[in-house]
């Protein structure tokens, strides 16, 4: 007689998978990617190589002789923290610093809580953060935007100010003097930055790529970018000359970059609609505060970081209502 | 028509995969020996009042129900009782069975009515035709196999508004339903009127997924065109969501009522009866025949004829898969049931009885890509979850053996519909452990009232 498979039920399972998702997140940065191929050339390729093998690397031998357990690499989602640690730093960071930072990012960042899944804090983040505060002067010294049709694949980065950095260092009036730093420029990419985050149009394509084929959720990246709109702009409306208009601060620096691919990972971010709208106000709040008043001219990294350490007190606390179970009453 | 209505929280979508929707009921011919098993319903199984030997007629009550989650078993055929043993069921393990050896013509108990036409006068009233139900065994034919007459005794105290028929067939495969509402319309709407009689209510609705729209419009043209005959009988279209069938999804999407968390349907005000028992109740009151067949969906991918076969109880099931082209190559699952709630077996000799909804057959490519992965709290099984529950938590503490917490997280409520597991993209196997927890929890919480 012939013996068949005993499984519980369900006995059919929706055709998702890990490694899909996380193929699909780095598909959908790949717009972006072209663009800062565009913008800074060989600099940006050989990053992004870089991180992505570092990190990979990083993760298979860590899974291979410290812990001996299985090996995941080809899960996708080292490749992604390689390439969202690239988007995050200058193009023209020396190599060795983008390794210590994959290391670190892998390692510290998520394998040593235990892995995929496990990491409290986005993994590409905490390689960003650490390689800020390590090697200061190198990660805030950002290449220009140069379109290689003009300067060739291989041409040297010329580095210069960031808009947010101009902000900070030489205040509202400085930015219009200057006149280059056009809203139009600013979406498309033609600027100063970490060569993920300059190209607002790229990255909102993705955006919708990863919102049509619900990897991500609107909810995170929206109350983000309403709070930011929001808070400077009632920051502009008080005192114009000290605060610049809204809406450079949604396309200036990472915020696009950090709203819908790092504050919508789903490790290290709230489960509930409620939970992700709390969790989109704090980055929002934390990245205007730390923008307007801080010692950095950019706080998206710092803001996402900090939501997620609450992240777990936001699950306990905002949980599903179980079906017929009184609702708790509203205050 | 009406407008569609649907549950608010979680749910899933699986391919649909109603293969055998327009193959009509065949009647299916019993080999000559039958094995009916005594445990056919969702409480103890009957005791056997038959021996060896005994003549035994179509109809004849062989098992008496045992405690009251139990019901009463009759001989689908007439013979002798060739022994009574054991036979593995679709449980896989085995149960007491009577074997029995068939003649070739039927002769059926006394006062069975045989004719195929429809009775649309309803003689019983309610008491007689909750005995009815209870004498003629039969239970909830979606695969629960609760004991129908305990549903329809309101307790004192409460009150049934609504009769409430479970037409959703949310299940993906199976069709037997949706044959049965086409072809025996007119008898399963006078079984509405016999159970809306029975709790003494003058609201019936049958709730029903909106992919069957033929059934839909032909309920609705029937029950226009005998407007008296059928008062108070609606049809609700329901979206086409999985689990619209489960019986507090259902309540929810047709009434807006939501069932306690721990208590019965009835504090609703509802009672759920599925389209097959509802047919089978129209049997036994007006024609006096107790549940000895029912309708089987023989379905799968690779199968050459799925179809739908009128059967009678203790047929083995690989008679069916005959019937339907044999079994395909390369299949290693057999399931009794649908997809999402079916039970796997690990043979295919298995008698059909009461709870035989589909047997499905599906081959390991079927059954999708599994590889796990860690959870990656992505939380679209709490989106999921129809009852809002948390089940990659409830999976953890479950398997840290912690059910305090499990208790407190209300793994009770979960109703093993299996959405969770269907959507989660890490490939965890969430039921399984949220179906020991719940075991374990249930053991202690009932451990803890007895004291
Ligand atoms: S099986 Fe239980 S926990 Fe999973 S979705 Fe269904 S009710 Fe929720
Ligand atoms: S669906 Fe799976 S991976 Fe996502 S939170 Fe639930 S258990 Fe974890």
């Amino acid at each position: 007689m012939n013996k068949y498979t005993i499984s519980g039920s369900p006995h059919v399972h929706s055709t998702e998978n890990t490694q899909k998702i996380m193929y699909r997140v780095i598909l959908a940065l790949v717009p972006a990617l072209l663009v800062a191929l565009y913008y800074f050339g060989w600099y940006a390729l050989r990053l992004t190589f870089v991180s992505i093998a570092a990190c990979m690397l990083t993760e298979w031998l860590i899974q291979k002789f410290l812990i001996k357990g299985p090996l995941t690499i080809n899960d996708g989602s080292a490749a992604l923290t390689g390439l969202l640690l690239a988007f995050n730093v200058p193009a023209n960071l020396p190599i060795w610093m983008a390794i210590v930072g994959s290391i670190v990012a892998i390692g510290v960042g998520k394998m040593a809580f235990g892995g995929l899944g496990k990491n409290p804090f986005n993994p590409a983040l905490v390689g960003r953060v650490f390689m800020l505060v390590s090697f200061p002067t190198a990660m805030t010294t950002w290449p220009q935007a140069q379109p290689i049709f003009e300067k060739g694949f291989f041409a040297d980065a010329v580095t210069g100010p960031t808009p947010l950095g101009i902000l900070k260092e030489s205040g509202v009036g400085s930015l219009a003097e200057t006149g280059d730093m056009q809203f139009l420029d600013m979406v498309l990419g033609n600027r100063g930055g970490a060569f993920g985050e300059v190209c607002a149009i790229a990255l909102l394509l993705g955006a919708i790529y990863l919102l049509a084929r619900r990897v991500i959720e609107f909810v995170t990246p929206l109350t983000i970018l309403l709070t930011v709109f929001i808070f400077t702009g009632i920051c502009h409306l008080v005192n114009p000359a000290n605060f610049i208009a809204p809406w450079y601060h949604l396309v200036y620096g990472g915020l696009i970059l950090g709203a819908f691919f790092m504050a919508t990972d789903m490790v290290t971010t709230p489960m509930t609609i409620r939970g992700k709208i709390l969790f989109g106000v704090g980055v929002g709040l934390i990245t205007v505060v730390i923008r307007l008043w801080g010692a950095y001219p950019e706080g998206v990294s710092f803001a996402i970081l900090i939501m997620n350490a609450f992240t777990p007190l936001i699950n306990k606390a905002f949980k599903p209502y179980v079906f017929g179970v009184v609702k708790p009453s509203k205050k | 028509m009406n407008p569609i209505k649907t549950f608010p929280r979680g749910g899933v979508h699986p391919e649909e995969n109603k293969l055998s929707a327009h193959q009509p009921i065949q009647d299916f011919p019993m080999p000559k020996q039958i094995i009916v098993p005594l445990g056919q319903c969702l409480g103890a199984p009957a005791e056997c009042i038959v021996k060896k030997g005994d003549r035994v007629l179509t109809g004849q009550l062989i098992g008496t129900a045992k405690g009251f989650v139990s019901a009463n078993v009759h001989s689908p055929a007439t013979g002798t009782v060739a022994k009574v043993d054991v036979v593995m069921d679709h449980t896989g393990y085995y149960k007491p069975a009577v074997f029995i050896d068939r003649e070739d013509q039927d002769e059926w108990i006394e006062g069975y009515i045989d004719t195929d036409e429809l009775i649309t006068d309803i003689k019983l009233d309610s008491k007689q035709i909750i005995d009815k139900v209870k004498e003629c065994g039969i239970v909830g034919m979606g695969g629960a196999t609760f004991p129908t007459h305990v549903k329809l005794m309101v307790p004192e105290g409460k009150k049934a508004e609504y009769i409430i028929i479970n037409a959703a067939e949310c299940e993906p495969y199976l069709t037997c339903d949706f044959r049965l509402l086409l072809e025996k319309t007119q008898e399963f709407l006078v079984g509405v009127k016999i159970l809306m009689k029975a709790v003494n209510t003058d609201k019936g609705i049958i709730g029903i997924e909106e992919n069957k729209m033929e059934a839909i419009e032909l309920l609705d043209k029937t029950i226009n065109a005998h407007r008296d005959l059928y008062k108070g009988i609606e049809v609700q279209p329901l979206k086409t969501k999985y689990p619209q069938g489960g019986e507090k999804q259902l309540i929810k999407a047709v009434t807006g009522r939501e069932v306690p968390s721990g208590k019965l349907p009835i504090e609703t005000g509802c009672v759920v009866v599925n389209v097959a028992s509802t047919y089978a109740i129209y049997e036994a009151v007006q024609k006096n025949k107790p549940l000895i067949e029912r309708i089987v969906t023989v379905t799968g991918k690779s199968v050459k004829k799925p179809g739908n076969f009128r059967v009678r109880f203790g047929t083995p099931a690989d008679l069916l898969i005959e019937a339907a082209g044999g079994l395909p190559e390369g299949i290693t699952d057999v399931i009794n049931g649908g997809p999402m709630m079916g039970k796997s077996v690990s043979v295919t000799n298995f008698p059909c009885i009461k709870g035989t909804s589909g047997i499905l057959l599906m081959t390991l490519n079927e059954a999708q890509d599994r590889r796990q992965t860690n959870c990656i709290r992505c939380g679209r099984c709490a989106m999921a979850c129809p009852m809002g529950l948390q089940p990659f938590l409830l999976h953890k503490l479950a398997k840290q053996n912690n059910f305090d917490e499990t208790e407190t997280n209300h793994i009770m409520d979960c109703i093993e519909c299996g959405s969770c597991e269907f959507t989660c993209p890490a490939n965890i196997p969430l039921l399984d452990y949220i179906r020991y927890g719940k075991a374990k929890t249930g053991a202690i919480i009932r451990a803890r009232n007895q004291k």
